[in-house]
Protein backbone atom coordinates (compact mmCIF):
# COMPACT_ATOMS: atom_id res chain seq x y z
CA UNK A 1 0.00 0.00 0.00
CA UNK A 2 2.13 2.91 -1.33
CA UNK A 3 0.88 6.19 -1.86
CA UNK A 4 2.34 8.79 -3.28
CA UNK A 5 0.24 11.63 -1.37
CA UNK A 6 0.86 15.66 -1.41
CA UNK A 7 3.19 15.52 1.15
CA UNK A 8 5.61 13.01 -0.82
CA UNK A 9 5.35 14.97 -4.29
CA UNK A 10 5.97 18.15 -2.56
CA UNK A 11 9.28 17.24 -0.44
CA UNK A 12 10.41 15.52 -3.91
CA UNK A 13 9.84 18.61 -5.83
CA UNK A 14 11.82 20.77 -3.13
CA UNK A 15 14.65 18.08 -2.46
CA UNK A 16 15.20 17.95 -6.27
CA UNK A 17 14.99 21.91 -6.62
CA UNK A 18 17.32 22.24 -3.28
CA UNK A 19 20.08 19.83 -5.38
CA UNK A 20 19.94 21.30 -8.86
CA UNK A 21 18.74 25.05 -8.87
CA UNK A 22 22.70 26.13 -7.04
CA UNK A 23 24.07 24.09 -10.24
CA UNK A 24 21.14 25.85 -12.89
CA UNK A 25 21.90 29.42 -11.47
CA UNK A 26 25.74 28.57 -12.41
CA UNK A 27 25.30 27.84 -16.16
CA UNK A 28 23.04 30.09 -16.68
CA UNK A 29 25.00 33.01 -15.15
CA UNK A 30 27.94 31.60 -17.05
CA UNK A 31 26.32 32.94 -20.46
CA UNK A 32 26.53 36.52 -18.71
CA UNK A 33 27.88 39.26 -20.63
CA UNK A 34 28.49 41.10 -17.57
CA UNK A 35 31.91 41.03 -16.10
CA UNK A 36 30.01 41.22 -12.58
CA UNK A 37 28.93 37.68 -12.20
CA UNK A 38 25.55 38.89 -9.77
CA UNK A 39 24.21 41.44 -12.39
CA UNK A 40 22.91 40.02 -15.56
CA UNK A 41 23.60 41.86 -18.66
CA UNK A 42 22.33 39.65 -21.73
CA UNK A 43 23.43 36.59 -23.35
CA UNK A 44 27.15 36.20 -24.45
CA UNK A 45 29.58 33.14 -24.93
CA UNK A 46 32.23 35.64 -24.18
CA UNK A 47 33.68 34.01 -21.43
CA UNK A 48 33.78 30.70 -23.21
CA UNK A 49 35.64 32.13 -25.64
CA UNK A 50 38.30 33.58 -23.32
CA UNK A 51 38.44 30.71 -21.04
CA UNK A 52 39.98 28.31 -24.43
CA UNK A 53 42.06 31.09 -24.59
CA UNK A 54 43.66 30.56 -21.08
CA UNK A 55 47.16 28.25 -21.53
CA UNK A 56 46.96 27.90 -17.90
CA UNK A 57 43.63 26.36 -17.46
CA UNK A 58 44.09 24.51 -20.94
CA UNK A 59 47.84 23.11 -19.61
CA UNK A 60 45.96 21.82 -15.93
CA UNK A 61 43.08 20.22 -18.12
CA UNK A 62 45.75 18.11 -20.09
CA UNK A 63 47.50 17.43 -16.90
CA UNK A 64 44.45 16.76 -14.89
CA UNK A 65 43.25 14.00 -17.80
CA UNK A 66 46.91 12.27 -18.04
CA UNK A 67 46.73 11.85 -14.29
CA UNK A 68 43.38 10.65 -14.20
CA UNK A 69 43.58 8.17 -16.93
CA UNK A 70 46.97 6.48 -16.04
CA UNK A 71 45.74 6.55 -12.44
CA UNK A 72 42.35 4.92 -13.06
CA UNK A 73 43.82 2.36 -15.17
CA UNK A 74 46.58 1.31 -12.66
CA UNK A 75 44.19 1.58 -10.18
CA UNK A 76 41.67 -0.76 -11.75
CA UNK A 77 43.99 -3.17 -12.38
CA UNK A 78 45.37 -3.57 -8.68
CA UNK A 79 41.86 -2.43 -7.11
CA UNK A 80 40.63 -5.97 -9.56
CA UNK A 81 43.70 -7.94 -7.87
CA UNK A 82 42.61 -6.97 -4.44
CA UNK A 83 39.38 -7.43 -4.73
CA UNK A 84 40.41 -11.15 -6.27
CA UNK A 85 42.19 -11.77 -3.64
CA UNK A 86 39.59 -10.75 -0.80
CA UNK A 87 37.20 -12.94 -2.26
CA UNK A 88 39.32 -15.45 -3.75
CA UNK A 89 42.48 -16.55 -2.08
CA UNK A 90 41.37 -17.21 1.32
CA UNK A 91 43.21 -17.59 4.42
CA UNK A 92 46.97 -15.79 4.40
CA UNK A 93 49.50 -14.67 7.12
CA UNK A 94 48.36 -10.68 7.17
CA UNK A 95 44.79 -11.20 5.76
CA UNK A 96 43.17 -9.18 8.46
CA UNK A 97 46.27 -6.29 7.87
CA UNK A 98 45.08 -6.65 3.62
CA UNK A 99 41.71 -5.95 3.94
CA UNK A 100 42.07 -3.19 6.72
CA UNK A 101 44.49 -1.26 4.03
CA UNK A 102 41.97 -1.74 1.53
CA UNK A 103 39.13 -0.36 3.83
CA UNK A 104 41.32 2.23 6.02
CA UNK A 105 41.15 4.75 2.75
CA UNK A 106 37.81 4.71 2.46
CA UNK A 107 37.22 6.62 5.60
CA UNK A 108 40.23 8.43 5.96
CA UNK A 109 40.61 12.27 5.69
CA UNK A 110 41.91 13.25 2.56
CA UNK A 111 44.49 15.66 4.71
CA UNK A 112 45.57 12.84 6.46
CA UNK A 113 46.51 11.01 3.56
CA UNK A 114 47.95 13.98 1.55
CA UNK A 115 49.96 14.95 4.24
CA UNK A 116 51.21 11.34 5.05
CA UNK A 117 51.98 10.78 1.05
CA UNK A 118 53.34 14.07 0.93
CA UNK A 119 55.93 13.06 3.95
CA UNK A 120 56.71 9.73 2.17
CA UNK A 121 57.99 11.36 -0.67
CA UNK A 122 60.06 13.85 0.45
CA UNK A 123 61.84 11.33 2.79
CA UNK A 124 62.72 9.26 -0.09
CA UNK A 125 63.63 12.03 -1.93
CA UNK A 126 61.26 12.21 -5.18
CA UNK A 127 60.23 15.03 -6.77
CA UNK A 128 56.74 16.24 -6.56
CA UNK A 129 55.56 16.32 -10.15
CA UNK A 130 52.83 14.36 -12.09
CA UNK A 131 54.07 11.05 -11.25
CA UNK A 132 53.63 11.68 -7.29
CA UNK A 133 50.00 12.46 -7.94
CA UNK A 134 49.55 9.52 -9.98
CA UNK A 135 51.12 7.56 -7.05
CA UNK A 136 48.82 9.20 -4.29
CA UNK A 137 45.42 8.92 -6.76
CA UNK A 138 46.26 5.01 -7.91
CA UNK A 139 46.19 4.17 -4.19
CA UNK A 140 43.08 5.31 -3.17
CA UNK A 141 41.11 4.84 -6.14
CA UNK A 142 42.51 0.96 -5.62
CA UNK A 143 40.81 0.96 -2.87
CA UNK A 144 37.13 1.99 -4.44
CA UNK A 145 37.56 -0.38 -7.20
CA UNK A 146 38.30 -3.40 -5.29
CA UNK A 147 35.60 -2.41 -2.81
CA UNK A 148 32.87 -2.36 -6.02
CA UNK A 149 34.51 -5.26 -8.15
CA UNK A 150 34.97 -7.51 -4.68
CA UNK A 151 30.69 -7.22 -4.61
CA UNK A 152 30.57 -8.70 -7.88
CA UNK A 153 32.84 -11.26 -7.25
CA UNK A 154 31.03 -12.33 -3.91
CA UNK A 155 27.91 -12.85 -6.07
CA UNK A 156 29.56 -14.88 -8.76
CA UNK A 157 28.78 -18.20 -9.23
CA UNK A 158 31.55 -20.44 -8.69
CA UNK A 159 30.68 -23.44 -10.57
CA UNK A 160 30.95 -21.66 -13.81
CA UNK A 161 34.73 -21.26 -13.62
CA UNK A 162 35.15 -24.94 -12.25
CA UNK A 163 33.30 -25.89 -15.40
CA UNK A 164 35.52 -24.16 -17.86
CA UNK A 165 38.35 -25.61 -15.70
CA UNK A 166 37.38 -29.17 -15.82
CA UNK A 167 36.51 -28.48 -19.74
CA UNK A 168 40.66 -28.12 -20.35
CA UNK A 169 41.17 -24.40 -19.30
CA UNK A 170 43.86 -23.23 -17.70
CA UNK A 171 43.18 -21.03 -14.66
CA UNK A 172 44.63 -17.77 -16.24
CA UNK A 173 41.93 -19.25 -19.57
CA UNK A 174 39.52 -19.46 -17.48
CA UNK A 175 39.70 -15.93 -15.67
CA UNK A 176 40.25 -14.44 -19.20
CA UNK A 177 36.60 -16.28 -21.07
CA UNK A 178 34.71 -16.67 -18.00
CA UNK A 179 35.25 -14.18 -14.72
CA UNK A 180 36.73 -11.41 -16.32
CA UNK A 181 33.50 -10.91 -19.14
CA UNK A 182 30.91 -11.65 -15.97
CA UNK A 183 32.80 -9.09 -13.65
CA UNK A 184 32.94 -6.63 -16.53
CA UNK A 185 30.50 -4.24 -15.71
CA UNK A 186 31.89 -4.06 -11.92
CA UNK A 187 35.69 -3.65 -13.46
CA UNK A 188 34.37 -0.45 -16.12
CA UNK A 189 32.77 0.90 -13.29
CA UNK A 190 35.19 0.84 -10.89
CA UNK A 191 37.17 2.63 -13.68
CA UNK A 192 34.72 5.37 -13.63
CA UNK A 193 34.40 5.55 -10.28
CA UNK A 194 38.81 5.75 -9.91
CA UNK A 195 38.69 8.58 -13.24
CA UNK A 196 36.28 10.87 -11.53
CA UNK A 197 38.21 10.57 -7.80
CA UNK A 198 41.02 11.52 -9.49
CA UNK A 199 39.32 13.94 -11.99
CA UNK A 200 37.56 15.78 -9.08
CA UNK A 201 40.60 15.35 -5.90
CA UNK A 202 42.07 18.89 -4.87
CA UNK A 203 43.25 18.10 -1.58
CA UNK A 204 45.06 14.97 -1.88
CA UNK A 205 46.43 16.39 -5.15
CA UNK A 206 47.59 19.81 -3.39
CA UNK A 207 49.71 17.93 -0.84
CA UNK A 208 51.81 15.63 -3.77
CA UNK A 209 51.64 18.00 -6.75
CA UNK A 210 54.57 20.22 -6.98
CA UNK A 211 55.21 23.32 -9.07
CA UNK A 212 55.89 21.79 -12.10
CA UNK A 213 52.65 20.32 -12.40
CA UNK A 214 48.92 21.89 -11.91
CA UNK A 215 45.69 19.87 -11.86
CA UNK A 216 42.59 21.62 -12.89
CA UNK A 217 40.93 21.87 -9.53
CA UNK A 218 44.29 23.09 -7.56
CA UNK A 219 43.72 25.95 -10.62
CA UNK A 220 40.24 26.43 -9.96
CA UNK A 221 40.79 26.50 -6.04
CA UNK A 222 43.67 29.08 -6.32
CA UNK A 223 41.52 31.69 -8.71
CA UNK A 224 38.08 30.72 -6.68
CA UNK A 225 39.53 31.69 -3.38
CA UNK A 226 39.19 35.83 -4.49
CA UNK A 227 35.69 34.74 -4.96
CA UNK A 228 33.15 34.01 -7.89
CA UNK A 229 34.62 34.41 -11.28
CA UNK A 230 33.00 34.31 -14.75
CA UNK A 231 35.56 32.36 -16.74
CA UNK A 232 34.71 29.79 -13.90
CA UNK A 233 31.28 29.52 -14.37
CA UNK A 234 32.36 28.81 -18.00
CA UNK A 235 34.76 25.88 -16.65
CA UNK A 236 32.05 24.45 -14.65
CA UNK A 237 29.27 24.06 -16.66
CA UNK A 238 31.43 22.60 -19.05
CA UNK A 239 32.58 19.95 -16.18
CA UNK A 240 28.98 19.76 -15.52
CA UNK A 241 27.92 19.07 -19.38
CA UNK A 242 30.89 16.42 -19.47
CA UNK A 243 29.61 14.79 -16.80
CA UNK A 244 25.81 14.54 -16.46
CA UNK A 245 26.60 13.51 -20.59
CA UNK A 246 28.79 10.37 -19.27
CA UNK A 247 26.64 9.33 -16.49
CA UNK A 248 23.34 9.54 -18.45
CA UNK A 249 25.24 7.51 -21.42
CA UNK A 250 26.75 4.79 -19.18
CA UNK A 251 23.79 4.08 -17.76
CA UNK A 252 21.65 3.75 -21.00
CA UNK A 253 24.19 1.25 -22.17
CA UNK A 254 24.66 -0.60 -19.14
CA UNK A 255 20.94 -1.00 -19.72
CA UNK A 256 20.73 -1.92 -22.57
CA UNK A 257 22.84 -4.57 -22.40
CA UNK A 258 21.29 -5.79 -18.79
CA UNK A 259 18.63 -6.04 -21.17
CA UNK A 260 19.99 -8.05 -24.05
CA UNK A 261 21.79 -10.22 -21.60
CA UNK A 262 18.19 -10.97 -20.00
CA UNK A 263 16.86 -11.66 -23.25
CA UNK A 264 20.17 -14.14 -24.09
CA UNK A 265 19.11 -16.15 -20.91
CA UNK A 266 15.34 -16.57 -21.55
CA UNK A 267 16.33 -17.83 -24.95
CA UNK A 268 19.08 -19.96 -23.98
CA UNK A 269 16.32 -21.56 -21.14
CA UNK A 270 14.27 -22.34 -24.52
CA UNK A 271 16.55 -24.09 -26.38
CA UNK B 1 53.33 -18.86 -7.48
CA UNK B 2 51.00 -17.34 -9.44
CA UNK B 3 48.77 -16.78 -5.99
CA UNK B 4 51.95 -15.47 -4.36
CA UNK B 5 52.44 -12.86 -7.23
CA UNK B 6 48.55 -12.20 -7.19
CA UNK B 7 48.61 -11.36 -3.82
CA UNK B 8 52.07 -9.69 -3.40
CA UNK B 9 51.47 -7.22 -5.91
CA UNK B 10 47.96 -4.92 -4.28
CA UNK B 11 50.04 -6.10 -0.84
CA UNK B 12 53.39 -4.35 -1.00
CA UNK B 13 51.82 -1.56 -2.73
CA UNK B 14 49.24 -0.51 -0.41
CA UNK B 15 52.45 -1.22 2.17
CA UNK B 16 54.25 0.99 0.69
CA UNK B 17 52.30 3.77 -0.08
CA UNK B 18 49.46 3.75 2.83
CA UNK B 19 51.13 2.15 6.07
CA UNK B 20 54.34 3.06 5.42
CA UNK B 21 52.98 7.00 4.89
CA UNK B 22 51.16 6.49 7.96
CA UNK B 23 54.13 5.68 10.04
CA UNK B 24 56.37 8.45 8.80
CA UNK B 25 53.41 10.67 9.99
CA UNK B 26 53.80 9.24 13.41
CA UNK B 27 57.05 9.39 13.65
CA UNK B 28 56.88 12.87 12.72
CA UNK B 29 54.20 13.62 15.27
CA UNK B 30 56.95 12.66 18.09
CA UNK B 31 59.66 14.79 16.48
CA UNK B 32 60.45 18.55 17.33
CA UNK B 33 60.36 21.61 14.69
CA UNK B 34 63.52 22.31 13.14
CA UNK B 35 64.76 25.12 10.95
CA UNK B 36 66.33 22.56 8.49
CA UNK B 37 65.34 20.22 5.16
CA UNK B 38 63.39 18.37 6.38
CA UNK B 39 61.94 21.00 8.96
CA UNK B 40 61.81 18.30 11.61
CA UNK B 41 64.27 16.47 13.98
CA UNK B 42 65.97 13.83 14.46
CA UNK B 43 66.29 11.88 11.33
CA UNK B 44 67.42 8.25 11.65
CA UNK B 45 70.90 8.35 10.57
CA UNK B 46 71.26 4.64 9.72
CA UNK B 47 75.57 5.30 9.75
CA UNK B 48 76.19 5.20 12.64
CA UNK B 49 74.55 1.74 13.51
CA UNK B 50 73.14 0.85 16.89
CA UNK B 51 74.04 4.44 18.21
CA UNK B 52 72.18 6.32 15.65
CA UNK B 53 68.94 3.96 16.19
CA UNK B 54 69.25 4.36 19.80
CA UNK B 55 69.42 8.84 20.32
CA UNK B 56 66.85 8.63 16.90
CA UNK B 57 64.44 6.91 19.51
CA UNK B 58 65.22 8.84 22.45
CA UNK B 59 64.68 12.04 20.76
CA UNK B 60 60.81 10.95 19.93
CA UNK B 61 58.31 12.33 22.75
CA UNK B 62 55.06 14.06 23.08
CA UNK B 63 56.06 17.39 23.52
CA UNK B 64 53.80 17.98 20.53
CA UNK B 65 50.63 16.28 21.94
CA UNK B 66 50.89 18.32 25.41
CA UNK B 67 51.43 21.04 23.17
CA UNK B 68 47.94 20.53 21.27
CA UNK B 69 46.80 20.34 24.23
CA UNK B 70 48.25 23.70 26.21
CA UNK B 71 47.02 25.79 23.09
CA UNK B 72 43.31 25.97 23.19
CA UNK B 73 42.98 26.69 19.61
CA UNK B 74 43.06 23.00 18.84
CA UNK B 75 40.76 21.85 21.54
CA UNK B 76 38.23 24.38 20.24
CA UNK B 77 38.85 22.89 16.87
CA UNK B 78 38.63 19.78 17.08
CA UNK B 79 35.22 20.51 19.67
CA UNK B 80 34.22 22.84 16.92
CA UNK B 81 34.48 20.04 14.13
CA UNK B 82 32.53 17.34 16.16
CA UNK B 83 29.88 19.92 17.14
CA UNK B 84 29.71 21.18 12.82
CA UNK B 85 29.30 17.54 11.99
CA UNK B 86 26.86 16.51 14.39
CA UNK B 87 24.54 19.59 13.53
CA UNK B 88 25.32 19.73 10.37
CA UNK B 89 24.47 15.36 9.86
CA UNK B 90 21.36 16.09 11.59
CA UNK B 91 20.31 18.80 9.83
CA UNK B 92 21.21 16.52 6.38
CA UNK B 93 19.08 13.77 7.86
CA UNK B 94 15.86 16.64 8.03
CA UNK B 95 16.14 17.26 4.61
CA UNK B 96 17.09 13.90 3.13
CA UNK B 97 14.23 11.64 4.73
CA UNK B 98 11.17 12.92 3.28
CA UNK B 99 13.12 12.81 -0.03
CA UNK B 100 14.03 9.24 0.31
CA UNK B 101 10.47 8.49 1.69
CA UNK B 102 8.79 10.46 -1.40
CA UNK B 103 11.21 8.54 -3.88
CA UNK B 104 10.08 5.03 -1.84
CA UNK B 105 6.37 5.91 -2.44
CA UNK B 106 6.84 7.43 -6.29
CA UNK B 107 5.05 5.01 -8.76
CA UNK B 108 7.86 2.14 -9.58
CA UNK B 109 8.69 3.29 -13.54
CA UNK B 110 9.76 6.65 -12.04
CA UNK B 111 12.04 5.00 -9.14
CA UNK B 112 15.44 4.32 -12.16
CA UNK B 113 14.70 8.09 -12.96
CA UNK B 114 14.85 9.74 -9.46
CA UNK B 115 17.99 7.39 -8.20
CA UNK B 116 19.31 8.48 -11.52
CA UNK B 117 18.92 12.50 -10.72
CA UNK B 118 20.01 11.87 -6.88
CA UNK B 119 23.21 9.89 -8.03
CA UNK B 120 24.39 12.72 -10.96
CA UNK B 121 24.98 15.31 -8.16
CA UNK B 122 27.73 12.47 -6.96
CA UNK B 123 29.59 12.33 -10.03
CA UNK B 124 29.68 16.02 -10.45
CA UNK B 125 32.93 17.46 -9.16
CA UNK B 126 32.61 18.65 -5.03
CA UNK B 127 34.50 21.70 -5.68
CA UNK B 128 31.58 22.91 -8.35
CA UNK B 129 29.33 21.71 -6.07
CA UNK B 130 30.41 23.95 -3.06
CA UNK B 131 31.27 27.06 -5.20
CA UNK B 132 27.95 27.23 -6.86
CA UNK B 133 27.09 28.48 -3.36
CA UNK B 134 29.77 31.47 -3.12
CA UNK B 135 27.53 32.79 -5.89
CA UNK B 136 24.22 32.33 -4.35
CA UNK B 137 24.91 33.18 -0.44
CA UNK B 138 27.44 36.01 -0.81
CA UNK B 139 25.92 39.90 0.49
CA UNK B 140 25.44 40.93 -3.37
CA UNK B 141 24.31 37.34 -4.09
CA UNK B 142 21.37 35.77 -6.12
CA UNK B 143 19.28 34.78 -2.44
CA UNK B 144 19.95 38.53 -1.25
CA UNK B 145 18.86 40.07 -4.42
CA UNK B 146 15.91 37.95 -4.61
CA UNK B 147 15.13 38.28 -0.78
CA UNK B 148 15.45 42.15 -1.33
CA UNK B 149 13.53 42.48 -4.99
CA UNK B 150 10.57 40.79 -2.92
CA UNK B 151 10.87 43.38 0.25
CA UNK B 152 11.35 40.84 2.67
CA UNK B 153 14.79 42.37 3.89
CA UNK B 154 16.14 45.91 3.55
CA UNK B 155 19.55 45.09 4.46
CA UNK B 156 21.60 42.41 2.68
CA UNK B 157 22.31 39.16 4.89
CA UNK B 158 25.57 37.93 6.31
CA UNK B 159 25.68 34.14 5.41
CA UNK B 160 28.51 33.73 3.00
CA UNK B 161 31.78 33.34 5.24
CA UNK B 162 30.04 32.26 8.56
CA UNK B 163 28.99 28.86 10.19
CA UNK B 164 25.21 28.50 8.45
CA UNK B 165 26.98 28.66 5.22
CA UNK B 166 29.13 25.84 6.01
CA UNK B 167 26.06 23.67 7.23
CA UNK B 168 24.33 24.88 3.87
CA UNK B 169 27.36 23.45 2.12
CA UNK B 170 27.38 20.48 3.92
CA UNK B 171 24.27 19.16 3.69
CA UNK B 172 24.10 20.13 -0.25
CA UNK B 173 27.05 18.03 -0.82
CA UNK B 174 26.48 15.03 1.07
CA UNK B 175 22.53 14.61 0.64
CA UNK B 176 23.16 11.92 -1.56
CA UNK B 177 24.98 9.80 0.75
CA UNK B 178 22.13 10.79 2.78
CA UNK B 179 19.08 9.64 0.81
CA UNK B 180 20.39 6.36 -0.71
CA UNK B 181 20.98 4.51 1.95
CA UNK B 182 17.58 5.51 4.22
CA UNK B 183 15.86 5.12 0.38
CA UNK B 184 17.18 1.33 0.10
CA UNK B 185 15.86 0.39 3.79
CA UNK B 186 12.12 2.21 2.68
CA UNK B 187 12.03 0.69 -0.38
CA UNK B 188 12.58 -2.52 0.83
CA UNK B 189 10.04 -2.83 3.00
CA UNK B 190 6.67 -5.07 3.16
CA UNK B 191 4.29 -2.61 2.55
CA UNK B 192 1.52 -4.93 3.80
CA UNK B 193 2.73 -4.38 7.80
CA UNK B 194 1.41 -0.40 7.10
CA UNK B 195 -1.90 -2.23 5.85
CA UNK B 196 -1.93 -4.24 9.06
CA UNK B 197 -1.24 -0.93 11.24
CA UNK B 198 -4.03 1.12 9.83
CA UNK B 199 -6.72 -1.96 9.92
CA UNK B 200 -5.79 -2.05 13.44
CA UNK B 201 -6.73 1.22 13.91
CA UNK B 202 -3.98 3.40 13.85
CA UNK B 203 -4.00 6.66 12.03
CA UNK B 204 -1.66 7.33 8.77
CA UNK B 205 0.80 9.56 11.34
CA UNK B 206 0.55 6.88 13.74
CA UNK B 207 1.47 3.87 11.11
CA UNK B 208 4.58 5.84 10.50
CA UNK B 209 5.90 6.97 13.92
CA UNK B 210 5.22 3.24 14.83
CA UNK B 211 5.98 1.13 11.81
CA UNK B 212 8.08 3.02 9.00
CA UNK B 213 9.92 4.83 10.84
CA UNK B 214 11.38 2.10 13.19
CA UNK B 215 11.65 -0.41 10.05
CA UNK B 216 14.29 2.44 8.56
CA UNK B 217 16.40 2.83 11.34
CA UNK B 218 19.45 0.88 9.72
CA UNK B 219 18.97 3.43 6.81
CA UNK B 220 18.82 6.73 8.33
CA UNK B 221 22.26 4.78 11.04
CA UNK B 222 23.99 4.07 7.94
CA UNK B 223 23.08 7.39 6.25
CA UNK B 224 24.24 9.34 9.44
CA UNK B 225 27.94 7.73 9.58
CA UNK B 226 28.00 8.22 5.63
CA UNK B 227 28.10 11.88 6.47
CA UNK B 228 28.89 12.31 9.86
CA UNK B 229 32.65 10.41 8.75
CA UNK B 230 34.20 12.83 6.17
CA UNK B 231 32.18 16.01 7.30
CA UNK B 232 34.92 15.79 11.02
CA UNK B 233 37.70 16.41 8.25
CA UNK B 234 36.12 18.32 5.72
CA UNK B 235 38.51 20.86 4.46
CA UNK B 236 36.92 22.61 0.92
CA UNK B 237 33.96 23.50 2.99
CA UNK B 238 34.98 25.35 5.56
CA UNK B 239 37.60 26.95 3.82
CA UNK B 240 35.40 28.01 1.04
CA UNK B 241 32.13 29.30 2.90
CA UNK B 242 33.37 29.70 6.23
CA UNK B 243 34.65 32.39 8.06
CA UNK B 244 37.87 33.53 9.28
CA UNK B 245 35.93 32.50 13.41
CA UNK B 246 34.91 28.96 11.78
CA UNK B 247 37.45 26.44 13.20
CA UNK B 248 37.45 22.71 11.62
CA UNK B 249 39.86 20.34 12.31
CA UNK B 250 40.74 19.78 8.87
CA UNK B 251 41.82 23.42 8.15
CA UNK B 252 43.79 24.11 10.45
CA UNK B 253 45.54 20.91 9.72
CA UNK B 254 46.01 22.71 6.13
CA UNK B 255 47.00 26.10 7.80
CA UNK B 256 49.09 24.27 10.29
CA UNK B 257 51.12 22.37 7.32
CA UNK B 258 51.20 25.16 4.25
CA UNK B 259 51.10 28.32 6.43
CA UNK B 260 53.28 27.73 9.24
CA UNK B 261 54.77 24.64 7.79
CA UNK B 262 55.23 23.15 11.76
CA UNK B 263 55.01 19.42 10.33
CA UNK B 264 55.33 18.03 13.65
CA UNK B 265 52.23 20.11 14.70
CA UNK B 266 50.60 19.49 11.57
CA UNK B 267 51.30 15.05 12.35
CA UNK B 268 50.12 15.57 16.01
CA UNK B 269 46.96 17.24 14.76
CA UNK B 270 46.46 14.17 12.23
CA UNK B 271 47.30 11.47 14.57
CA UNK B 272 44.32 13.25 17.25
CA UNK B 273 41.89 13.58 14.39
CA UNK B 274 42.12 9.57 13.60
CA UNK B 275 41.69 8.90 17.44
CA UNK B 276 38.39 10.74 17.32
CA UNK B 277 37.27 9.11 14.08
CA UNK B 278 38.08 5.64 15.43
CA UNK B 279 35.15 5.33 17.40
CA UNK B 280 32.36 6.56 14.69
CA UNK B 281 34.19 4.53 12.09
CA UNK B 282 33.98 1.04 14.44
CA UNK B 283 30.20 1.68 15.43
CA UNK B 284 29.62 1.98 11.85
CA UNK B 285 31.04 -1.17 10.95
CA UNK B 286 29.18 -2.95 13.89
CA UNK B 287 25.76 -1.13 12.52
CA UNK B 288 27.08 -2.83 8.74
CA UNK B 289 27.27 -6.00 10.28
CA UNK B 290 24.94 -6.10 12.15
CA UNK B 291 22.57 -5.19 9.59
CA UNK B 292 24.68 -7.82 7.35
CA UNK B 293 23.98 -10.62 9.60
CA UNK B 294 20.26 -9.68 9.56
CA UNK B 295 19.55 -10.02 6.16
CA UNK B 296 20.75 -13.71 5.96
Amino acid sequence: MRRFTWFNATSLTLGFAFLYLPMVILIVYSFNASELVTVWAGFSTRWYGELLQNEAFLDAAWVTIQVAVISSTIATVLGTMAAYVLVRAGRFAGRTLFSGMIYAPLVMPEVITGLSLLLLFIGIGLDRGVLTIILAHTTFSMCYVSVVVSSRLVSFDRSLEEAALDLGCTSMEAFRLVTLPIIAPAVISGWLLAFTLSLDDLVIASFTAGPSATTLPIKIWSSIRLGVSPEINALSTLLIAIVAVGVITASLVTKRAALRQEAEERAAERA
Amino acid sequence: MRRLALIAVPYLWLLALFLVPFIIVLKISLSDYALSIPPYSPTLDLSTGWQGIKSFFGALDFENFTFLTTDDLYWKAYLSSVKIAVVATLCTLLVGYPIAYGMANAPDHWRPTLMMLVILPFWTSFLIRVYSWMGILSTEGYLNQLLIGMGLISEPLMILNTNTAVYIGIVYTYLPFMILPIYATLERMDASLLEAAEDLGCSRMQAFWLVTFPLSRNGIIAGCFLVFIPTIGEFVIPALLGGSDTLMIGKVLWEEFFNNRDWPVASAVAVILLLILIIPIILFQRNEQKQREAEG
